[in-house]
């Protein structure tokens, strides 16, 4: 069977699976915060999958995108697309200062520079007194989506996710297949040569990087209408760090890789208390039970199996099958 | 005595503190450096190696009544030792890969190591005391000096300048400083690159094991100490740029009195102005202040 059908027919299931999820006993919040995780690294791999800049500072635009959101909303009383508007601007200003400063140097400099600037911005957010400190802000109100649509109910606020996060995978597709998104495959590919063609790649990295923060920026002021609150784990390098695993781990410079890479490692964090604790009953070994509260071994174990024999992530390996298959 | 507001004995021990902060950076990022030389991989798990070095210190005081002076000289050999490992079994299977991925893959360790120790210690601070021999403090007239961070200041320096003498001076040093620049020619000469690497990541692991003993008494020893001080130290590594050990040292003193400074006269500012002086650095001197644009 044609790639391309096969693509087409595992997007319409997906859509399709969203749609019916709610009726189908899927709890909607689990899954409109999945699908804001899948947005988040979706707009991540736009940057290091096919632009190849790896970015470790993606936790401060979600981060400050929630904030904002969360803040013009509850104190202002903005209506939530403004408030999500505002939030994504802010994630595409701090884009573009972030990728002003580190496009200045190149390879692991560039992911250096980022996570400094990103753990800067999460002592700012720390210490100012917008953002409730450790508590975070809690309490923001859903609102109504243009004034007119009451989002307190879960299943409206459902599709309302569903729209937006279509519609903004929808335009990294188009990102990717465009004139624009060639040319950022030419850099990540061989940048000296994309500069002797005469492209300017400076400003298509910075362009992209801003593409990919305010993108980020929209996953966090989603978040932040979903869940009524934003907190500064949002904004800490550690949530960083987790979407590059889900990027990695579905798949680098794929488009299905981010949805599956970030659906897979939230369950798997998910579902790790109840391994830890089975796996205690078993073996009879107390620090099983403990797995629950600490997720970052398993985090770190995973990284480590992706990095040295799992390159490709599910959806390149499956790619990578489909094509040994054709030939 | 005041200067500026402050009280001259309140100035100094920020400024010592800085020194102290400033010495475990010049040590870190020493590491940094030396091992992104020949191995071409920044070590995140460089946080968590420090760490290690602290909090192996503490087991060996509580579990074994193992004293000080002896894990001073144990904790970096056990954790050159994990370094051997680390980049025999892990390490050695990336080096023809992009960069990122050596990132990533310490990373990884580093998450692995730190929950592992968290699962156990949990995140709150084990106190460590300051061996006998330097407790107290020397009163210089002036100010009272602490005898312990004056010698952490003084052991981290020396620990430092015998490494530039070792790397800059000697015959190992060059083979060392060849390997970075050509590792196949100087393989070609007889040398034993593979090994060299193997003991390069080590040393570097020793060296931050070194600085989390010397830690011990001065900060909290927990699980995660070394976590906000490596993003601090890769911040350290951008103004300083890795082309220089010497660089490496007296950016990272530098900017640990910098930072002590910023503590006296405002407060609010410390945790960021390592990242502000890094900006900065980038708008003026992109290659960084000892770097050499490649």
């Amino acid at each position: 069977m044609n790639t391309k059908l096969l693509a087409k027919m595992g997007y319409g299931l997906l859509l399709l699976a969203l749609i019916v999820a709610p009726f189908a006993g899927a709890y909607p919040v689990f899954v409109m915060k999945l699908m804001c995780f899948a947005l988040f690294a979706a707009a991540f791999n736009l940057l290091l999958g096919y632009t190849g800049l790896l970015s470790f500072g993606h936790a401060a635009f979600l981060g400050t995108a929630a904030y904002i959101t969360g803040y013009s909303m509850k104190f202002w009383g903005l209506s939530p697309e403004l408030g999500m508007l505002a939030g994504t601007l802010g994630g595409a200003l701090l884009g573009l200062l972030f990728g002003w400063l580190a496009i200045r140097r190149q390879g692991i400099y560039f992911s250096m520079i980022t996570l400094a600037l990103a753990q800067m911005v999460f002592f700012v957010c720390l210490q100012v007194p917008y953002t409730g400190g450790e508590d975070g802000l809690q309490g923001v109100p859903r609102g109504k989506l243009f004034g007119l649509i009451d989002l307190a109910d879960d299943l409206t606020m459902y599709y309302v996710v569903l729209a937006i996060v279509v519609a903004a995978f929808l335009l990294i597709v188009r990102t990717v297949h465009s004139p624009f998104g060639q040319v950022l495959k030419a850099i990540k590919e061989n940048e000296p040569r994309a500069i002797s063609l005469g492209y300017d790649t400076t400003r298509f990295k910075l362009l992209a990087f801003v593409l990919s923060a305010a993108l980020t920026g929209l996953a966090g002021s989603l978040k932040t209408v979903v869940l009524g609150f934003a907190t500064l784990s949002d904004a800490h390098w550690t949530t960083s760090g987790h979407v590059v695993l889900m990027t990695l781990m579905g798949g680098l410079g794929t488009l299905s890789g981010p949805i599956v890479g970030s659906a897979v490692v939230v369950l798997i964090e998910n579902k790790i208390g109840e391994l830890g604790t089975f796996l205690g009953r078993i073996t009879g070994f107390e620090w099983f039970n403990t797995l629950g509260e600490s997720v970052t071994i398993v985090t770190g174990l995973i990284f480590v199996v992706c990095v040295l024999a799992f390159r490709r992530g599910i959806m390149g390996e499956i790619n990578a099958w489909l094509a040994r298959r054709k030939a | 005595m005041e200067i500026l507001g402050v009280s001259l004995p309140g100035l100094m021990s920020q400024l010592l503190l800085g020194l102290v902060n400033g010495s475990f950076y010049a040590i870190l990022s020493l590491g940094l450096a030396v091992i992104f030389g020949l191995l071409n991989v920044i070590n995140f798990a460089h946080g968590a190696l420090f760490m290690l070095g602290a909090v192996s210190t503490w087991m060996a005081m509580n579990y074994f009544g193992i004293n000080y002076w002896v894990m001073l000289l144990v904790s970096p050999l056990l954790v050159g030792l994990l370094g051997v490992l680390i980049e025999r079994f892990l390490l050695r299977w990336i080096y023809r890969l992009d960069h990122l991925y050596g990132l990533l893959l310490t990373l990884g360790l580093s998450l692995l190591i730190e929950g592992l120790f968290r699962s156990v210690y949990g995140v709150s601070g084990l106190g460590y005391d300051t061996p006998e021999l330097l407790e107290g403090a020397t009163d210089l007239g002036f100010m009272m000096l602490p005898n312990y961070r004056a010698w952490v200041v003084l052991a981290s320096v020396t620990v430092c300048l015998a490494t530039w003498f070792v790397i800059e001076k000697t015959r190992l040093g060059a083979y060392l400083r060849a390997g970075t620049e050509n590792p196949r020619l100087v393989e070609a000469f007889g040398v034993n690159v593979p090994v060299m690497i193997t003991l390069t990541y080590a040393f570097g692991a020793g060296l931050a094991a070194f600085a989390g003993v010397l830690a011990a008494p001065v900060y909290q020893v927990t699980p995660l100490m070394g976590q906000n001080l490596i993003i601090v130290v890769f911040a350290v590594v951008v103004i300083g740029g890795m082309g220089s050990i010497m660089g490496a040292i007296l950016t990272g003193l530098g900017l640990g009195v910098i930072e002590g400074l910023t503590k006296v006269f405002y407060p609010q500012a410390s945790s960021t102005v390592v990242f502000v002086i890094m900006v900065i650095v980038l708008l003026i001197r992109p290659a960084g202040l000892f770097g050499k644009e490649k």
